[in-house]
């Protein structure tokens, strides 16, 4: 990076961070601390909610996705507008009238303490998890490109966030993140422009996309029943609607985003906000690694794109395997651009049976350039059991570095880190919450009154999570596919959360015991999916159904416990819809 | 010593009458809306899939 790229960088991202530090630094209230300012408008909202859900990670692992499996990943999001729309016209209306800081407290309300607990408890310990992941997630990566310490990467950006966040709490998170997806808009469609002018002469966007579509990489529908297959409409209307259900309607650090506010008609907009925006938003990130895919299929590209990992063992004792592969990818690479350039002449001509042929050969020619990609991977697990094989993630950023303008580097680099600055920020604001009110709070119930002591509790809280994320970033080592592991790690508890919350909202007559013993039975059914999975291969299902499978075993389970206890206690005044 | 507040007194149901959004004038109007444009994306996607195959 040159100089510029670094004010370019530096200048965003600690601008941003101290405007929100300053402009929130007289927070002195529990409710602006923990809620945010009550005059939030609905675009503050809509932005906030999309910046927590958008993490470093989109922007480093979804281009990856769409260079190297296409655009069909973006199903996973088709479930999300119907979610945010129950969560408007159900959830949302329940939390504001009863005024509840968490969406654990309303299941005190709802059902009982150890219901509330059990709620907490699940979040914090999924979110807890989470939260070193998204620290580490874009600095490993950042840190391998540019050559910048590992250590000091997470330190400084996991203490950027946290100062803000600490200062300002809630208000400070929605003000920061509302400059952040500035950015984050701003760096995109400069990339994608960038992207457009370095295609070949004569290709533009059209012939680029017939490439991308030729070689199988714009199949974003897909209707097979296959249960095997990871994205498909179903799973992704079924599967995900569950999963935005829970995360939307459940996951403190979304439902913090849109509770407080100027009103019910704020959080509303800023949700429909969110369910019109995020597929096109999504869409759009994976044509953008689609489209750096075509790029590489006219430019001499890397065998394997983390060109740090492959240079260590390319110097190493079997570098002569190693240089043997990249000559053998580079001379089919040669051979592909061939064929490629064929295809799109008699493309040109409209000779169908010779354009037919010559496409065949052409997605020939790419599986055997991807035959090569494989060996290569083998060829580093083979030298180093524990090399990392992925290198999709590397994909963007590496394009990033090579083909952008000096100060658009700095740009896109501050892109990621303000998603990771700006997830990371909501995700510390709503441990800190949770586990004051529902925990500090609960097992201090007399200190509950001092409102002067709950914000200096919040604001310990939130610097002990800050410092709990860089710890875990700095010591723990974590998945290579860094999304997939926060996803699945999100299905494994949401259902069962969702599950809770659907019999509290929807099922008057169930009790706390019931739903309390009922989901601690079906979490310890989905980890036993999860963990048996590679035993019985019959269990390794797409993580996506955990949601639906964990959500209506907790629900039939409750029901089932329901007709052998007691009656329920008639719910709380405020629960009516 | 300052005194926590309690929750926040309950809102007025009109607010959830009205979106107060042009041409909508009531949240039902608002989740169809949203439906539909779902739908269209779903409907352009496949359309696009289908052209570029």
């Amino acid at each position: 990076m040159s100089p510029i790229d670094w004010i370019v960088l530096v200048g965003t991202m600690v601008g941003i961070a101290a405007y929100g530090a300053w402009r929130t630094r007289h927070t002195n209230t529990l409710n602006t601390y923990l809620k945010g300012s009550a005059s939030t408008q609905w675009g503050t909202i809509g932005l906030s909610v999309l910046a927590t859900q958008a993490s470093a990670i989109t922007f480093l692992s979804i281009p990856g996705q769409g260079f190297e499996n296409g655009i069909g990943f973006v199903q996973n999001y088709f479930g999300l507008p119907l979610a945010l729309i129950i969560v408007c016209a159900v959830f949302l209306p329940i939390y504001r009238r009863l005024g509840v800081y968490t969406a654990y407290e309303y299941l005190g309300l709802r059902f009982d303490q150890k219901t509330r607990l059990l709620g907490a408890v699940l979040f914090l310990l999924q979110r807890g998890l989470a939260a070193g992941v998204t620290i580490y997630a874009p600095a490993i990566i950042l840190s391998t490109v540019l050559g910048w310490r590992l250590d000091l990467t997470i330190v400084c950006t996991g203490s950027l966030v946290v100062v803000y966040t600490v200062t300002g709490g809630s208000a400070a998170v929605s003000l920061t993140q509302k400059w952040q997806m500035g950015v984050i808009f701003g760096g995109m469609v400069t990339a994608f422009v960038v992207l457009l002018m370095r295609l070949p002469d004569g290709l533009g966007f059209n012939g680029a996309a017939h490439v991308a579509g030729a070689m199988g990489k714009l199949q974003a529908v897909d209707v097979s029943l296959d249960p095997e297959r990871r994205y498909t409409l179903w799973s992704g209307l079924l599967g995900g609607l569950f999963l935005s259900l829970s995360y939307f309607g459940t996951d403190q650090s979304q439902v913090q985003r849109y509770i407080g506010g100027a009103s019910l008609r704020e959080g509303r907009l800023g949700l429909m906000f969110n369910a019109i925006v995020k597929i096109p938003m999504q869409f759009f990130i994976l044509l953008l690694g689609a489209l750096v895919f075509v790029f590489y299929q006219f430019q001499p590209a890397p065998v394997f794109f983390n060109r740090v990992e492959w240079q260590r063992h390319a110097e190493g004792p079997d570098g002569a395997t190693f240089r043997a592969i990249e000559s053998k990818h580079a001379a089919l690479h040669v051979a592909k651009q061939e064929k490629i350039k064929t295809w799109l002449e008699l493309r040109e001509k409209g000779d169908a049976t010779a354009e037919s042929t010559a496409r065949a050969e052409m997605v020939a020619a790419n599986g055997a350039t991807d035959a090569v990609r494989k060996e290569a991977k083998a060829a580093l697990v083979a030298a180093d059991p524990r090399a990392q094989t992925k290198d999709s993630d590397y994909v963007f950023i590496g394009f990033i570095l090579s083909q952008l303008p000096h100060g658009a580097i700095g740009l896109l680099v501050a892109v990621m880190i303000a998603a990771a600055l700006g997830s990371k920020a909501s995700e510390l604001n709503a441990l800190s919450t949770t586990t004051t009110v529902d925990l500090w709070r609960h097992f201090r119930p007399l200190a509950a009154h001092d409102e002067g002591r709950n914000v200096r509790v919040a604001k310990w809280f939130t610097a002990f999570w800050g410092i709990f994320a860089i710890g875990f970033a700095l010591f723990a080592s974590f998945a290579e596919n860094l999304i997939e592991a926060i996803n699945i790690l999100g299905s494994i508890f949401y259902g069962v959360v969702l599950g809770i919350f659907l019999v509290a909202f929807f099922m008057r007559k169930i009790g706390g015991t019931a739903v309390f013993w009922g989901a601690v039975i079906a979490q310890a059914f989905i980890f036993a999916l999860y963990f048996l999975r590679h035993r019985y291969p019959v269990l390794d299902i797409s993580y996506l159904w955990y949601n639906l499978i964990g959500c209506a075993a907790c629900v039939m389970l409750s029901l089932l416990l329901q007709l052998v206890l007691p009656p329920a206690r008639p719910a709380i005044a405020g629960h009516s819809h | 010593m300052n005194e926590a507040p309690p929750p926040k007194a309950p809102e007025s149901s009109n607010d959830d009458a009205h979106p107060g959004v042009p041409l909508f004038r009531t949240w039902g109007a608002v989740y169809a809306f949203v439906i539909g444009f779902f739908v269209l994306v779903v409907v352009v996607l496949a359309v696009f899939s289908h052209v570029f195959a």
